[in-house]
């Protein structure tokens, strides 16, 4: 058998207003039948060009020039995608190679049923006969694919569907169509931990079961140790580094590999050691205490409302890290919310520094808005966090301004610098605009704006979860080195356990707006007692192909007759 | 805001794509040539715009084109050239006068309405949707018929007819003022100040304000465009200005229907091209402005591809 | 008039006010049926008192050619002297029993106005709408799918153009060409003379010229009714025509740069079906419901367009009444066009949400 996919020296540019910009410079890959290939970068590397050149998906602004030849795995791959017909073009598309793409709900169309969807691949290709034949190749296809009771599945709308069953509706799709090899872009970045573990078993049964070769395009590193044989790390349009799974990980070769892998939050590293209480000073009251904090939304048209928080019970000493973890919906950034006042709590009590937080500013009186001055807040996206018409160095003084009113033009201005070296930000960034600061520069940023007051305690949603990985290890670092020096109290929301486990004195884990488990970091995410907990702490891929292969043990794969 | 757009025009006609370069150099030519024409309009035209007659006679009713009346006469013996000209004054003063009229009040309400949300709020989505479903033009016409109980006076004209153009602008503004208050409003920055402490009127004047009214300029030449059609339609019906007290195109385009059925087609085609051009001027303009400001609306010249990335630049960092 | 800040980013309808999601169809539509009440009485009232701040009706029809105890006796006949609260109440009570009152110049029952120009008005607006799709749709389609190349730079600026040109004067040139002077078409009116009143004679008429032409049978009335239709129908339609081209050109450009069309050409789904199957229906709904906001354009347009084409409609007679200052009577036609309006905008609704899965289900 030969190479399903080669590709030879692929270079791609964008024309921009600024002149032309390359993407890809450079890059030969090949994906032979049943690999699974997985390309890994952090933004801005070219991946997803790459990928999408493999199915001539190159938006009309891209020039391509090099070889990207597909074949069917019995020839030499021999038809380049490049200067293929329009026509040749369509053929290739869903035969040769076909695409999953990183958000389902996007990736299909809200006013179609699934079942059309899907046959709309086999009608392009004038496959599959009738329509009847059609309806019952996509019923057997979404069954393959793990969609519980797929003959009634097959006239549903995407938006009837949950997250995990969208994805495994778009991998039916692009299987449907018989090819060998599926390009995955972020196939489960947008998806929850545990559905993630699901699809990555899909995607692993698609080898073994169909088998389908997978070009795998992720960030996430313990995606790659779960799924891939061969890894290619790109940055900046180039390959750095092509090896083995295992090799890759016990040896990286290229200094920027090895920088990646450095970067990556090791899970299972066993969390760092919780402060020890000062010996004779008295145990001070707590700074968050919530008993049975409920959160309502409410429905409209006076419609059923959505409670997103439900009997909640916690509470944040002085100097603790309260890591707050959960999957989407499951309330930890309501929580947070309702902490800095910014959420109305609708049952039971929050207390913050003993008395109820100010909801918002609208309602809270004067004194409720001095009480946010003790409060810091870290947004999740630090590219909207910032009033994008006033620069770093007037937003990161904002608090200065609101609160400390004594303080001079040129203290203000002394603070600001302080601060900005607090972060590790040249002092000449106060004078810059949001844009012009990179995401990471930003959320330094925003931890500056929110330590401006030296607040007892900080509240960080999700703070790095916008963030390249390299990024993220920088930022997390600065934050414990800053946490150590302050000895502010925070609530640490996250998804991520990895991240989590690194910060975190304590761990609350959430679930539908409960709590699941609560307890030391280690404790709970070393060995979890409630079977949540257990099933994403199971869920999680860990970085090391060796250690994962041990803790996800998948059937060997049967060797697929006939394939 | 504006000045904001301007420093980025000489850019776009540097970069801009070829047809967005045109559409935008004509509108702006066009609009130039309407301001100028409505400043220079007592140096450009021959004579006043409720002139009859010249030294020794009466200048005729319906004279055909020629060397002493180049556009010819109308019905009533007006000058068709002079009145067109004229026209563009009495346009331009009441686009000015309508529009300040109702982006003031559109936006204080739009601000208040979007910010502080609650029954104030929905009182006035209430009022404003029932108003902007409804036509402008009947809405301006009722308006009128209040301003100037139906009869026009000489004095009150412009004023009555920029108020009624007005009114049925402010719940436009309102609309698009508040729905980005609303936007605004939910963005993380302004959750942002709410965390600090800062208060209600803080966040309303500095950072929802600013962010929220970025897009006016480009209404603003939008609804100039409407504010003539309004007004033209107004006239047509008979609801504008009298002869003797401005020059206005529309009331003239009315006179000129009788015209038009005997074949007579010099009082009809210059009011009717002086708002065709005035309205395609500013509306290319508006457009081009739009385009310039929403990167969405873009491809050729657009950023590098990012929507096949998925976070933007953060590599740098450091 | 027709407006184009639909366009406008932040012009769109508001997050909050929106859709129907999350709860079942019925309950959607029978919360925005009763929207329409409260809709009709704000516009009613409004046009009410703003009527009213200007003095009685009977004062502006008369004022100053009857003596002061003649209009003061004509006051009291019509109930114009009692408190104003009590002819609102009174006035909203007749409304709701679908009495408009009556007319003060000549003195009918506006409901009468109503019924026998409404039809007119309505065939009008059917003929602008008809070639307002013909025209918009397809051109729109063709936009799109040229998206910043020629053909669509040119629909651009023929969308603009006839957004620029006021239905007036797009009335009268055709008339100056078409009617004047090539001669091919009739200048004005809904029918020659002699076919008026022969449709007139039938036995039981429905107003809609056409519709009673094609019941008589005769195929010369019909031919007449038609070719009096053409010049109004286009200069009305060609108003919203151009709203509609940009309408469907913008969202069509948004759906076919979506997700999962880019996935269905993943899957070698040709160039053709992409646009007409996989984009065009989910683009469909954005523009079914700005398209019922241009209802209120078109009946703007339609009043403009009356008066051009003498097209004896309500819009001709509002512009008479108005001339004459009969009160009573635009009031009348005003609160009319403001049931339409409500009630359009109540059926396009209906019609996105029937489209739209998401709500369906």
């Amino acid at each position: 058998m030969t190479d399903l996919l080669r590709i030879e020296d692929l270079h791609v540019g964008f024309a921009t207003d600024a002149g032309p910009a390359p993407a890809v410079s450079g890059v030969s890959l090949s994906v032979a039948p049943g690999e699974v290939l997985a390309l890994v970068g952090e933004s801005g590397s070219g991946k997803t060009v790459t990928a999408r050149s493999v199915l001539g998906l190159l938006p009309g602004t891209a020039t391509a020039r090099g070889r990207v030849l597909l074949g069917d795995g019995t020839a030499e791959p021999g038809e380049d995608v490049l200067t293929a017909s329009p026509a040749r073009l369509r053929a290739l598309r869903g035969t040769h190679a076909a695409l999953v793409f990183q958000e389902p709900s996007t990736a299909l169309n809200p006013v179609f049923t699934i079942g059309w969807q899907l046959t709309e691949g086999l009608r392009a290709h004038g496959r599959g006969g009738s329509g009847a034949e059609r309806r019952a190749l996509a019923v057997e296809w979404l069954e393959k694919v793990g969609i519980p009771d797929p003959a009634t599945r097959v006239d549903h709308y995407p938006h009837q569907l949950s997250g995990g069953q969208k994805q495994r509706a778009v991998i039916a799709m692009a299987l449907a169509l018989g090819t060998r090899l599926l390009v995955a872009d972020e196939p489960t970045t947008a998806l929850d931990v545990t559905v993630q573990a699901e699809i990555l078993d899909l995607l692993h049964r698609c080898r073994t079961d169909f088998g389908t070769a997978v070009l795998l395009i992720t960030h996430n590193m313990g995606v790659v140790a779960d799924l891939a044989d061969r890894v290619a790390v790109m940055r900046a349009g180039t390959v750095v580094e092509q090896a083995p799974v295992h090799r890759l990980f016990a040896a990286p070769q290229h200094p920027y590999t090895r920088e990646l892998l450095a970067a990556v939050p090791q899970y299972g590293s066993g969390g760092r050691t919780p402060p020890v209480p000062a010996p004779g000073r008295p145990v001070d009251a707590p700074v968050v205490r919530a008993r049975g904090l409920t959160v309502d939304y409410p429905g409209r048209l006076r419609g059923k409302g959505f409670r997103a928080v439900d009997g909640v019970s916690f509470e944040i000493g002085p100097g603790e890290v309260l890591g707050l973890v959960g999957e989407s919906g499951s309330g930890k950034t309501t929580i947070g919310r309702a902490v800095a006042g910014l959420t109305r709590v609708t049952g039971g009590r929050l207390e913050v520094f003993g008395e109820p937080p100010a909801h918002g500013s609208r309602a809270a009186g004067r004194s409720g808005r001095k009480a946010a001055g003790r409060i810091g807040y870290v947004f999740q996206d630090p590219a909207t966090s910032f009033d994008p018409l006033l620069t770093i160095g007037v937003s990161i003084a904002e608090p200065l301004v609101v609160h400390r009113r004594e303080l001079s033009a040129r203290d203000v201005r002394a603070r600001t610098a302080e601060l900005l070296d607090a972060v590790h930000l040249p002092r000449s960034y106060a004078d810059r605009y949001p844009h012009e600061l990179s995401g990471g520069q930003r959320q330094r940023a925003g931890l500056a704006r929110a330590l401006a007051l030296r607040p007892e305690l900080l509240v960080a949603d999700e703070p790095t979860s916008a963030l390249d990985v390299s990024v993220q290890a920088k930022v997390l670092d600065l934050f414990t080195s800053l946490q150590r020096e302050l000895g502010f109290a925070a609530l640490f929301v996250s998804h991520d356990l990895a991240v989590v486990e690194q910060v975190a004195d304590r761990v609350v884990v959430l679930h539908r707006g409960r709590i699941a488990e609560e307890g030391p970091t280690g404790q709970v995410l070393g060995s979890p007692s409630d079977p949540y907990t257990r099933r994403l702490v199971a869920a999680l891929p860990v970085p090391d192909p060796a250690r994962q292969a041990r803790r996800r043990p998948r059937p060997v794969a049967e060797e697929v007759a006939g394939a | 805001m504006a000045l904001v757009l301007v420093r980025r025009l000489p850019l776009r006609l540097r970069t801009g794509a070829g047809v967005q370069r045109a559409l935008l150099l004509t509108g702006a030519a066009l609009t130039a040539l309407f301001v100028l024409t409505a400043a220079l309009g007592p140096l450009l035209a021959p004579h006043g715009y409720a002139q009859l007659q010249h030294g020794h006679g009466l200048f005729g009713s319906q004279q055909h084109p020629g060397a002493a009346h180049p556009l010819g006469t109308t019905i009533a013996g007006y000058d068709v050239l002079s009145r067109t000209v004229w026209g563009a004054r009495t346009a331009l003063l009441i686009i000015l006068a309508a529009l300040l009229l109702s982006v003031v009040p559109g936006t204080v309400l739009g601000l208040a309405s979007g910010y502080l949300g609650g029954r104030l709020d929905r009182l006035l989505v209430g009022l404003a949707d029932a108003l902007y479903a409804f036509p402008p033009l009947l809405l301006a016409i009722v308006m009128s018929l209040v301003i100037s109980g139906g009869r026009s006076s000489p004095v009150g004209g412009l004023g009555a007819a920029a108020c009624s153009v007005a009114v049925s602008f402010v719940p436009q503004y309102f609309r698009v003022v508040r729905a980005e208050v609303i936007r605004v409003k939910a963005e993380p920055f302004v959750d942002a100040a709410r965390v600090i402490g800062a208060g209600p009127w803080r966040i309303m004047t500095r950072h929802v304000l600013r962010n929220s009214v970025r897009t006016l300029p480009l209404i603003f030449t939008i609804n100039a465009s409407e504010a003539i059609l309004t007004l033209a339609g107004l006239g047509f019906l008979g609801f504008g200005i009298e002869p003797n007290s401005a020059a206005e195109w529309g009331y003239d385009l009315n006179r000129s229907v009788a015209d038009v059925t005997s074949g007579i087609w010099w009082t009809a085609v210059p009011p009717g091209l002086g708002i065709v051009l005035t309205v395609l001027g500013t509306t290319l303009l508006g457009e081009s402005l739009t385009d310039l400001a929403d990167p969405r609306l873009r491809r050729r010249t657009g950023a590098p591809a990012p929507a096949t990335e998925k976070t933007e630049k953060g590599g740098d960092d450091d | 008039m027709t407006t184009l800040t639909h366009e406008v980013p932040g012009a769109a309808a508001d997050p909050d006010d929106g859709g129907p999601t999350g709860q079942g169809l019925v309950p959607y539509l029978v919360v925005r049926f009763l929207l329409i009440v409260p809709t009709v009485l704000v516009l009613v009232s409004l046009v009410f008192f703003l009527m009213r701040l200007t003095g009685d009706p009977i004062t502006a029809a008369f004022g100053g050619r009857l003596t002061p105890d003649q209009l003061h006796a004509k006051l009291h006949q019509a109930g114009y002297d009692r408190p104003l609260l009590t002819q609102y109440l009174d006035y909203l009570r007749g409304l709701a029993t679908g009495d408009f009152g009556r007319t003060v110049t000549d003195n009918q029952p506006v409901t009468h106005v109503l019924g026998t120009y409404g039809a007119a008005t309505a065939e009008l607006a059917c003929y602008a709408l008809l070639v307002a799709l013909l025209v918009g749709v397809p051109l729109g389609m063709v936009a799109a799918a040229h998206r910043d190349r020629a053909p669509d730079a040119g629909l651009r600026l023929f969308a603009i153009l006839t957004y620029a040109t006021p239905v007036f004067f797009v009335g009268l040139l055709l008339k100056l060409v078409f009617a004047i002077r090539l001669g091919w078409l009739p200048s004005s009116g809904r029918a020659s003379t002699d076919v008026q009143l022969f449709l007139q004679d039938q036995s039981s008429t429905t107003g809609v010229y056409l519709i009673d032409a094609l019941r008589s049978g005769d195929g010369t009335a019909v031919g007449d009714v038609l070719r009096h239709a053409v010049l109004p129908g286009v200069a009305l339609g060609l108003l919203v025509a151009g709203v509609l081209l940009r309408l469907v050109r913008t969202n069509l450009i948004g759906t076919l740069s979506a997700d999962y069309v880019e996935a269905a050409r993943s899957r070698g789904v040709a160039p053709l079906r992409l646009v007409t199957h996989h984009a065009a229906r989910p683009a469909l709904i954005p523009v079914v419901t700005v398209l019922g906001l241009q209802v209120a354009g078109l009946l703007g347009g339609a009043v403009l367009t009356e008066t051009t084409f003498e097209w004896k409609g309500l819009g001709y007679q509002l512009a008479h009444y108005l001339t004459v200052r009969d009160f009573p009577a635009v009031q009348g036609i005003v609160a009319l066009f403001a049931v339409v309006v409500a009630v359009t905008n109540f059926l396009v609704d209906v019609v996105a949400a029937l489209i739209d899965p998401r709500v369906r289900y």
